[in-house]
């Protein structure tokens, strides 16, 4: 499944990067040697057997009801690269 | 089932729908943090480094959280499943911190299920429902303080929330209408979501396609996002679904896209196009281990239900004689069928019914008040029946009795004995303002026994006027009879 | 006493203990030592003024007889680890100048164990990297490196350098495809991967949550027994964190292994495996079998397939954790034109060459139309990666295999730069252990032709650390590596 230019435009987007123009190629060639060394996974037999998706055995944890948290609006604006007004601040959205 | 047609000069259409609602789960704290879900508090003040998508921040997942949805699961009739997954949704938004949405995918925690809908005639439907998960909320972007700014609130991300997807199985506006408030109803009995389309804490997607009536094809639909009334959903179908019938009668074509519904234009317009769809890349969220329930909670659960609108409805027509469409009214909110269950217990509950849907609903609506801060208790309308009952006060007295009662929230029978208002039922008493109105209407007696019979009604209003309303009307009519 | 730093944690506790010598002292001397060997370039941000405190701190308790257990043991934290007001960045330039607001669980557990720390760590960026090389500031150099400055392993490099150069007793680390064991062998050192859910991620950046897993790096093996018992323990903030109890590990150290089923397997030998490698192999089994242990070959026949997994799994799930960094809430911001310019400039400028190859990569195989080529497919091969491993711990009790294919080679070399795959091949050894979720330790065995350090890989069963610990001490003494 090798994946071409415009492929890689749309993946790059939908991760928000930017690929120069310039790199596409490389990029893309790259790209497509890692892909087809992963496929190799095309050879095992995988009939009948379950994704793993957790190594964990044991069951979820829940937690109770509880406020535990908050109040610490400084805190979690403390790194922001701009805020007014207690707001996290972003160039405006059109929706 | 209701016959719902879109006629134009060229053909017959059935409209196809289905609904998508997002419900915010009642609980103290988010979904997978230990922040408070609380509504209005001051802007970031509800966050914990877990809602703000910090770095190495992880999710736990709250228990109460887990207990509404099974609860909701078994009030929608539907099958809760014992296995079930969370996935992430990704995509960037200003408002989504991690730049995903912990959501549920392939293994949502509630299977199919069903809710029964009432609809004009006391006809019901059943609209089956597809699936519900559980996920969380994003926060809020506020675009309306700065023109080149956006602002970023993030007391609502994380906050828990329902998504619960029907069949497309609405074939009118009404429909889904009806759907809405019964599932409201339902929420509310049960205490998961409290059901305000206007504050967002329930928030619904209408899909909508349109066929030629009598065939069973499914074509093109699309989907309008986050319609906020039930009055704006119907709007939304039917005009979304004459756009479609236009488009098809003039030779064209559907596309998929996502739309927006203007209430104030009575449109829909295009949000984004298919091509444009976000590809959200779902996968097992790493951070949270699959959820597996045991028969013991759901079972545990499904003990606690409470009694639900249908269950309720059918009892107050078995046991206390309503008619289903009175029941079905008083049932639709909790509050009002427990308090009508309160008045009406050991009276004429037809009678209670009556005067709760009339003169009760009519002064709460007068005074704006929510039925729970009612002057008017359940127990003083049920007094007041009472009174009624046992001819102690005339139907038309009663009513300013009530009055009085909406005013002072006093009991009804120190009303009427402060005020004197007690029926009189002494004949004598009755027999001499007859004799006094006979005696100053002679030309109308002159009427009367001239085969005027109809003058009686006059002559009773004249005593029971002259009685100040306290005259029993049954006594002076039969009194009058025999004078006359 | 020539120099305290050459002393192991075990060593320094019980001078520390007897007032020998002071937590200031010993504070000082790691202070000078990494000042000295700055051009290492292990450390990232230094926190030496604080650790004198603490310090100071830690001589009181020792006064007054509330010393914990590791009480005044001057560590290196990897710049993954969130430390509470310390400069986090995971050595990308996406986090500069980020100061958490809160302290990851494993670091906090080792505060509160009486633990300072010297400074941070460096690392590949967000661990992504098998040779210190992707990091921001630069590569680490080797200590052993003669003439060419060597590469020190990665992702963790700076924790193993720092071990190595004696620039801190011990040091925390991650491993999510063998982060922690191949540095480790490199800088000829000895690192523990606790089982998936001994230490809990909370507070760690994530790379891919299903693999990463914290454990610390150590002068020797007893050390890492009493960093590891500092470090484990089920935490309410991390759902994949296991309420398996943890034994003390220092009591294993010492346990002899007549009996023990030591399993060699077959695939780790392929055709063309470097010489010395396979030969300090055999002498590492010999090393056991003296010591009363069996060899018994196995077989792990997916380990081929073991890397194109993980190269599907760990860049998918690095591709969502690693959207949050996106310059609203925190880190580097770089403006454009709207939202979603500022996320791609922000993104594109902040993020390295490597991390934005596993972005993509990891964004393409979650992409619609491609999950089950690529990650369901991988999460099935997975389950039989695992599978290999439980057949096999039915034959022996703990495994052994190299660490490494390779001995650490130049900064800067031609051939893994060229094809990152290149790169990817050197954890060949060691991912199977993540993708199976099992504990493994690498130690240190011998000296190449080269002169530079060889490891050798104990592979144990879920949550039994304790067998590795127990092997891996006889093989220490039988390999009697000379630290440097």
């Amino acid at each position: 499944m090798a994946v071409d230019n415009d492929t890689v435009r749309r993946i790059a987007f939908l991760a928000r990067l930017k690929v120069e123009p310039e790199k596409l190629e490389d990029t893309k060639s790259e790209f497509n040697k890692i892909l087809e060394w992963v496929e190799e996974l095309g050879e095992v037999n995988t009939d009948n057997v379950e994704p793993l998706v957790s190594v964990n055995n044991e069951a979820l944890s829940l937690r109770a009801d509880e406020v535990s948290e908050g109040h610490i609006s400084q805190e979690i604006l403390k790194n922001a690269p701009a805020q007014e007004f207690g707001y996290f601040v972003v160039p405006k959205v059109v929706e | 089932m209701s016959e719902y047609v879109i006629e134009t000069e060229k053909g017959k259409w059935e409209i196809i729908c289905g609904l998508e609602i997002h419900c915010q789960i009642i609980s103290k704290s988010k979904i997978f943090s230990g922040a408070s879900t609380e509504f209005g508090d001051d802007v970031n003040e509800n966050v914990s480094f877990v809602d703000a998508g910090m770095p190495g921040m992880l999710p736990t997942l709250n228990q109460e959280c887990v207990h509404q949805a099974i609860k909701t699961g078994l009030g929608l009739n539907a099958v809760i499943n014992k296995y079930s997954e969370f996935s992430r949704k990704n995509y960037f938004y200003a408002d989504l911190p991690q730049g995903y949405q912990i959501t549920q995918f392939q293994y949502p925690i509630v299977g199919e299920g069903f809710i029964d809908i009432d609809l004009d005639g006391g006809i019901t439907k059943r609209i089956r429902i597809e699936r519900m998960h559980i996920e969380q909320d994003a926060g809020k972007s506020i675009h309306d303080i700065d023109p080149h700014k956006s602002f970023i609130d993030l007391n609502r991300a994380g906050v828990g929330l329902m998504e619960i997807v029907t069949k497309p199985d609405f074939r009118a506006p009404e429909e889904a209408g009806a759907f809405l408030r019964k599932l409201r109803s339902i929420l509310r009995y049960l205490g998961t979501c409290d059901g305000n389309m206007d504050e967002g804490s329930m928030r619904c997607d209408v899909n909508v396609s349109v066929r030629p009536l009598g065939s069973d094809e499914y074509r093109t639909r699309c989907e309008m996002k986050n319609v906020n009334s039930v009055k704006f959903v119907m709007q939304a179908i039917e005009i979304e679904a004459r756009r479609h019938i236009e488009v098809y009668e003039n030779g064209g074509e559907i596309c998929q896209e996502t739309r927006q519904f203007d209430p104030v234009a009575l449109t829909t317009k295009v949000m984004r196009k298919k091509e444009f769809a976000h590809d959200y890349r779902y996968f097992p969220e790493p951070d949270l281990p699959p959820l597996i329930l045991g028969d013991e909670l759901i079972n545990k659960i499904k003990t606690e239900l409470v009694e639900l609108p249908d269950a309720k409805k059918s009892r107050f027509v078995k046991e206390l004689g309503l008619t289903p469409y009175d029941a079905m009214v008083i049932c639709e909110n909790k509050e009002v069928a427990d308090f009508f269950e309160k008045a009406a217990t050991g009276r004429d509950a037809k009678k209670v019914a009556n005067w709760l849907m009339g003169d009760f609903f009519a002064m709460l609506k007068k005074k704006n008040l929510e039925i729970s801060h009612s002057p008017v208790s359940a127990e003083n309308l049920g007094k007041l029946v009472d009174l009624i009952t046992k001819d102690v006060i005339s139907g038309k007295i009663a009513k300013d009795v009530f009055e009085i009662m909406a005013e002072t929230s006093e009991d009804p029978e120190k009303i009427v004995e402060e005020k004197g208002l007690k029926q009189v039922t002494d004949t004598s008493a009755i027999e001499a303002i007859i004799d006094a109105v006979i005696a100053s209407n002679p030309d109308n007696v002159a009427s009367y026994k001239a085969g005027k019979v109809n003058l009686l009604g006059w002559f009773v209003g004249q005593v029971i006027k002259q009685s100040q309303g306290k005259a029993n009307p049954a006594l002076v009519n039969k009194l009058l009879k025999e004078k006359l | 006493m020539s120099d305290l730093t050459d002393l192991t944690i075990a060593e320094s506790l019980s001078k520390l203990k007897t007032k020998e010598i002071s937590p200031v002292e010993l504070t000082q001397a790691y202070i000078k030592k990494l000042d000295d060997n700055s051009k290492y370039n292990a450390y990232v941000t230094l926190n030496a003024d604080e650790a004198l405190k603490a310090a100071q701190e830690s001589e009181k308790h020792y006064n007054n007889n509330t010393n914990r257990s590791l009480e005044g043991i001057p560590l290196g934290i990897k710049d993954l680890f969130c430390t509470k007001g310390i400069k986090t960045t995971a050595c990308s330039h996406i986090l500069d100048n980020f100061v958490p607001q809160y302290e990851s669980t494993v670091t906090q557990k080792l505060l509160d164990c009486g633990a300072l720390f010297l400074g941070k760590l460096n690392m590949d960026e967000f661990a992504m990297g098998g040779s210190n090389e992707t990091s921001y500031f630069g590569p680490v150099v080797n200590p052993w490196s003669k003439n060419t400055p060597l590469v020190a392993g990665g992702s963790s490099g700076g924790s193993a350098a720092a071990v190595a150069a004696k620039m801190c007793a011990a040091a925390t680390a991650t491993d999510t495809g063998g982060s922690i064991r191949e540095p480790s062998a490199f800088c000829g050192v000895t690192g523990i991967k606790p089982t998936y859910g001994r230490c809990s991620r909370y507070g760690i950046m994530a790379f891919a949550s299903s693999l990463d897993q914290a454990g610390p790096i150590c002068k020797d093996v007893t050390d890492c027994a009493l960093m590891l018992n500092a470090m484990a323990g089920y935490d309410a903030k991390d759902s994949t964190s296991s309420k398996n109890e943890v034994p003390d590990f220092s009591s294993f150290i010492g346990q002899d292994v007549k009996g023990l089923k030591i399993g060699v397997p077959t695939e780790y030998r392929p055709d063309g495996l470097n010489s010395e490698v396979a030969a300090y192999w055999d002498k590492a089994a010999q090393i056991l079998k003296d010591c009363g242990a069996e060899i018994v070959n196995i077989s792990l026949p997916h380990t081929k397939y073991a890397l194109p997994t993980y190269y599907v799994i760990a860049p998918a799930e690095a591709s969502s954790n690693l959207a949050r960094y996106d310059g609203v809430r925190y880190g580097l911001r770089v403006s454009g034109n709207g939202l979603d310019e500022q996320y791609i400039n922000t993104r594109t400028s902040g993020f390295g060459a490597e991390v934005k190859r596993r972005i993509l990569i990891g964004t393409y195989v979650l992409s619609a139309g491609y999950y089950d080529a690529y990650y369901l497919k991988a999460q099935k091969v997975r389950r039989l990666v695992k599978n290999d491993f439980d057949e096999a711990f039915k034959k022996c009790d703990v495994i052994l295999t190299p660490t490494s294919p390779v001995e650490p080679f130049a900064i800067g070399d031609k051939k893994m730069l060229e094809n990152p795959i290149n790169m990817y091949l050197n954890d060949i050894f060691t991912v199977s252990v993540n993708l199976a979720g099992l504990p493994a330790m690498s130690l240190p065995i011998g000296l190449s032709q080269n002169g530079l350090p060889l490891g050798m890989q104990l592979i144990g069963r879920a949550f039994d650390e304790a067998t590795i610990f127990k092997t891996a001490y006889q093989l220490e003494r039988g390999a009697n590596f000379v630290r440097m």
